[in-house]
């Protein structure tokens, strides 16, 4: 993990456009992806995390756009590229998995005849020298007897194995950052931490920088180096995996990682309650102003309301919430 | 059999037929084709506790949630509810008292709601189908009262289930199978759906209420994780079969079914203890061809050869029950 | 982000933001308009088979030469003035048009409903009976009905009932979209927990199809029932021009547009274009209302 990051984007922010004024998905998001690094970004549902995501690859449908901020890969802004150019640099540089491996593959072409396309597409080899290639990415992925399987159709494979061939797909021009959207949440458990694996070797082996945009943590807590929190369209915490998952600052990571059910000491219904965070995420049109989590906040105080705190360091990781500012703890 | 037994399963079974239609069998000389998305399944709920049944897709355990709710027929076996057979829908549509004291809640709480009803006659719906209530005023508190029960305010009754979120759905559908005061609960999956934040919610509301109201649960999951929150037994199925029962702790401390130790195993580590990992093999295999004898001995590591022929039972030992020849054999 | 009301305003924003629409909403109303009040409006009543004055016939529009302002828009072949018969015509037009669209809806909706929730050698009845509709002509199904009904009643009723049966030739045709797009929605539904819901409740079959399916399933129906308001009256135009719809004593626009027809070269040029161009009318702005409608609540556009 040295040199300078692929990914680094700075205060991001994606709006939809409506009638009564633009709604604010993602709010001045900012964080960095070095190579072989793999971040995890996590938050629930309507936090922003896949809107990032699809922001990055180029892929944000109209009306959503991208109001400000600056995406930059490997130095080189990409946010304000025209169609043709975002075009050539997806698949090419920024390689994309999907969450349902049934819908991202087409059911009418081969395995085969996909990475072939795809390959042949972005990088200049010869139709035997793609499918050269294509095996060899297959062999790679785990898929055994690959011989007989690359002239094999989507519908002839299991949700595992078709998720190992999307991941091909996204790795057969040898892009330098993949994102990945929820890669493992439409597959059984077992298989689960099958593609984790893989995806965490290929990593390592490439060098390739990895976005992985999930809800489950214990997915980011096996897989990720670092990971970043967010929360309407905020980010509330980012820092190492090990020092988010066990010792998290921001209260509401604090608090998401009490409502995660662990199989620990002892099981069965008469251990302690889960830890309950009141009320829900707010609605892109009801944001909450200073910190957007502080009406769900326990340790909420005055200043939390007014305010909107910025990410700010606090041991090795950034957390944005006024507790940890230097002035407070400088008076208590 | 226990006399504090609700719910009694004696080798319940159902198959489907998914054969080709007429016409093309004929044709093509094609078998008729079976799928055996139950087989032989026997346990007990004991009253006032919950019992989860774990497993991954296609290994039946929504099926053997819609046997015992009636919503289909068994193909075999006898499902026995307080002491009363249950297992033939048609008697069972006859008996108020049945559905009256058992009741369902679903996996998906967008599709689980009808879109054009209001929330207070989605709640008042079994009072008035079972006659519970004589008028109007009464069905409209006790509405009121279910509401608040499971967390809403009485207002929320006018409104229809798009306004409200998924944690908001799911307790209102709570509210509904509560309305009639049955004493047992199928729950299908009723957190999968939702955020984690929003689970504990729904997982804590849930223990709450059983506690309060002396319910009994049947609790249908893929995650362990939830399960080890709930239950107080376990069943553990793949393909069709129970493969383990045991009360929650046993299973936890000392998993006998390999397939079991293979669902502990990719359970992911949040507690980042640096756990090795026994790497998991294979695939669910395709319920319709499922593998001879064990249906596990395909990814079994310590399958031999009488476990590709022979059909393992379901045998006590000590605390647990399992499916499994290694097991017996002592030689795991 | 999806709640009612704002959708609800959404959908009169769309309406007020296409000029189009609202103009084709306009011509319809007034349309309706000079349909409904017609015995109010229109300067004479051409049903009155004692006013007709032969004499009168023939006579050209109020802006050619040797036209009367008597007649705005002339008069036909038996001294009906033509701008009041357009306007009865259009009446009829209307309400056959709108009835035979609501009984292919009952129909429609009614077999649909039945047939997607009860699967089997039902639906495939019913899927079977629609698919051999299907392969005949709309107007053909209709002429069937009709020439039936004409042969099994005696033919001094024939003029009385004619617009009823009119109504049913047309409704009958026009059963199977709405089947079809009922059964596949029902199909959806089905599937649905909230059904399975009140299967566990214990509801009645037909009960869960009233009371939860039909409600979910009636949107398409609407756009298309709109959409058909136009074909419906074109249908019952070609009838009345075929000389087998509504009876010549109390036209129709097809049957102005027959009649028209026939002096069309010889001079008369008027007798036809008129009724013509209110059909056009007619049918045109209920079709982009029809449009509008459909895109406006199309959940993917939303």
């Amino acid at each position: 993990m040295t040199g300078s990051p692929v990914l680094e984007v700075r205060n991001l922010r994606i709006e939809f456009p409506t009638r009564r004024g633009p709604l604010v998905a993602v709010d001045g998001a900012s964080f960095t992806i070095a190579p072989g690094e793999i971040l995890g970004v996590v938050g629930e549902s309507g936090a922003g995390k896949s809107l990032t995501g699809t922001a990055i690859i180029g892929l944000l449908e109209p009306p959503g756009r991208v109001a400000g901020g600056e995406i930059l890969l490997e130095g080189e802004r990409i946010d304000k590229l025209a169609h043709d150019a975002m075009r050539r640099i997806r698949g090419r540089r920024i390689g994309a998995i999907f969450q349902d491996p049934l819908t991202s593959l087409n059911p009418l072409y081969t395995v085969g005849a996909q990475l072939v396309e795809t390959i042949r597409t972005h990088l200049d080899v010869d139709a035997a020298g793609a499918r050269a290639r294509a095996l060899s990415l297959l062999r790679e992925v785990g898929i055994p007897a690959p011989e007989a399987r690359i002239d094999q159709y989507p519908h002839q494979f299991s949700g595992g194995m078709r998720q190992r061939v999307v991941i091909a797909l996204a790795l057969c021009a040898e892009p330098r950052l993949i994102i990945a959207d929820e890669p493992t949440t439409a597959l059984d458990v077992s298989i689960q931490a099958q593609i984790i694996q893989l995806l965490k070797r290929l990593a390592r082996e490439r060098g390739t920088a990895v976005m992985l945009i999930t809800h489950d943590m214990g997915v980011i807590a096996e897989t990720a180096d670092r990971v970043a929190v967010m929360y309407a369209g905020r980010i509330a915490e980012i820092g190492p995996v090990r020092e988010v998952v066990r010792a998290a600052r921001h209260p509401y990571t604090v608090g998401l990682m009490g409502a995660i059910p662990k199989i620990g000491a002892g099981a069965g219904k008469h251990r302690a309650r889960l830890v309950q965070i009141e009320g829900a995420m707010p609605r892109l049109n009801a944001i909450p102003s200073g910190c957007a989590f502080h009406p769900r906040c326990g340790s909420c105080f005055d200043r939390c309301t007014r305010e909107r705190p910025e990410p700010r360091p606090i041991g090795s990781n950034l957390a944005a919430c006024w507790l940890y500012d230097e002035q407070r703890t400088a008076k208590t | 059999m226990t006399n504090n037994a609700l719910l009694r399963l004696d080798n319940v079974g159902r198959d489907f037929d998914v054969s080709r239609p007429w016409l093309n069998r004929v044709i093509e000389h094609a078998p008729r084709q079976l799928l055996h998305a139950v087989d032989g399944v026997s346990f007990e709920v004991r009253k006032g506790e919950t019992l989860a049944l774990v497993g991954e897709s296609g290994c039946g355990k929504s099926t053997l949630a819609r046997l015992i709710v009636g919503l289909h027929a068994p193909s075999r076996g006898r499902i026995e509810f307080d002491g009363v057979e249950i297992s033939d829908p048609a008697a069972r549509t006859q008996s108020d008292q049945l559905r009256r004291r058992m009741q369902m809640i679903f996996q998906d709480p967008y599709a689980s709601l009808n879109p054009r009803w209001r929330v207070r006659d989605i709640v008042a719906e079994p009072i008035r189908v079972l006659g519970l209530l004589e008028n109007r005023e009464q069905v409209g508190e006790r509405v009121a009262e279910l509401l608040a029960q499971v967390g809403l305010t009485p207002d929320d009754g006018e409104k229809y289930p798009h306004a409200f979120s998924g944690g908001q759905r799911q307790r209102i559908s709570i509210a509904r199978a509560l309305s009639g005061s049955p004493e047992f609960l199928v729950c299908d999956e009723p957190t999968s759906a939702l955020d984690v934040s929003v689970q504990a919610q729904i997982l804590n509301l849930m223990s709450d209420l059983q506690a309060q109201l002396g319910l009994t649960y049947l609790f249908i999951s893929h995650n362990l994780a939830v399960v080890s929150h709930v239950a107080d037994q376990i069943g553990v199925m793949y393909l069709g079969r129970l493969v383990e029962l045991a009360d929650a702790k046993d299973l936890f401390a000392n998993p006998r079914h390999p397939y079991t130790r293979m669902l502990l195993d990719a359970v992911p580590d949040l507690e980042m203890s640096g756990r090795r990992r026994t790497p998991v093999a294979g695939e669910v295999p395709n319920p319709l061809s499922p593998p001879s004898g064990c249906a596990f001995h395909p990814r079994c590591p310590h399958a031999n050869d009488r476990c590709k022929s022979e059909k393992p039972p379901l045998i006590q030992r000590g605390n647990t029950a399992s499916a499994c020849h290694a097991v017996e054999e002592n030689r795991i | 982000m999806n709640l009612r009301a704002l959708w609800g305003h959404d959908l009169a924003y769309s309406f007020r933001a296409s000029p189009v629409t609202i103009a084709a909403a306009a011509l319809t109303l007034v349309c309706i308009g000079a349909a409904l009040f017609a015995p109010w409006l229109a300067p004479y009543n051409p049903f009155d088979a004692a006013a007709l004055d032969l004499n009168a016939a023939f006579a050209p529009p109020a802006w050619a030469p040797q036209g009367t302002a008597g007649h705005l828009l002339g008069t036909d072949d038996q001294g009906r003035d033509l701008l009041s018969t357009i306007m009865y015509g259009a009446r009829i037009s209307l309400v056959v048009g709108l009835s035979a669209v609501l009984l292919s809806m009952l129909l429609g909706v009614t077999l649909g409903l039945v047939s997607g929730y009860f699967g089997g050698r039902i639906d495939a009845l019913i899927m079977r009976i629609a698919d051999v509709q299907l392969s005949f002509p709309p107007i053909l199904i209709a002429l069937l009905v009709d020439g039936v009904v004409r042969v099994a009643l005696p033919s001094s009723s024939h003029d009385e009932i004619a617009i009823p049966v009119l109504i049913l030739s047309i409704g009958v045709a026009g059963w199977v979209q709405y089947a079809r797009t009922v059964r596949g929605s029902t199909l959806v539904e089905k599937g649905k927990e909230y059904v399975q819901a009140a299967r566990v409740i214990g509801r009645h079959p037909l009960a869960i199809m009233l009371h939860h399916v039909l409600p979910n399933v009636t949107g398409p129906v609407l756009v298309i029932g709109t959409i058909n308001i136009a074909t419906a009256i074109i249908t019952e135009a070609t009838l009345s021009f075929l000389g087998v719809g509504v009876p010549p004593t109390r036209p129709s626009l097809g049957t102005l547009i027959r009649i028209g027809n026939e002096f069309l070269l010889s001079g008369e040029w008027w007798i036809t274009v008129f009724p013509g161009i209110a059909l056009v009318t007619l049918v045109l702005s209920v079709n982009l209302l029809g449009d509008w409608l459909r895109d406006a609540l199309n959940p993917k556009l939303r």
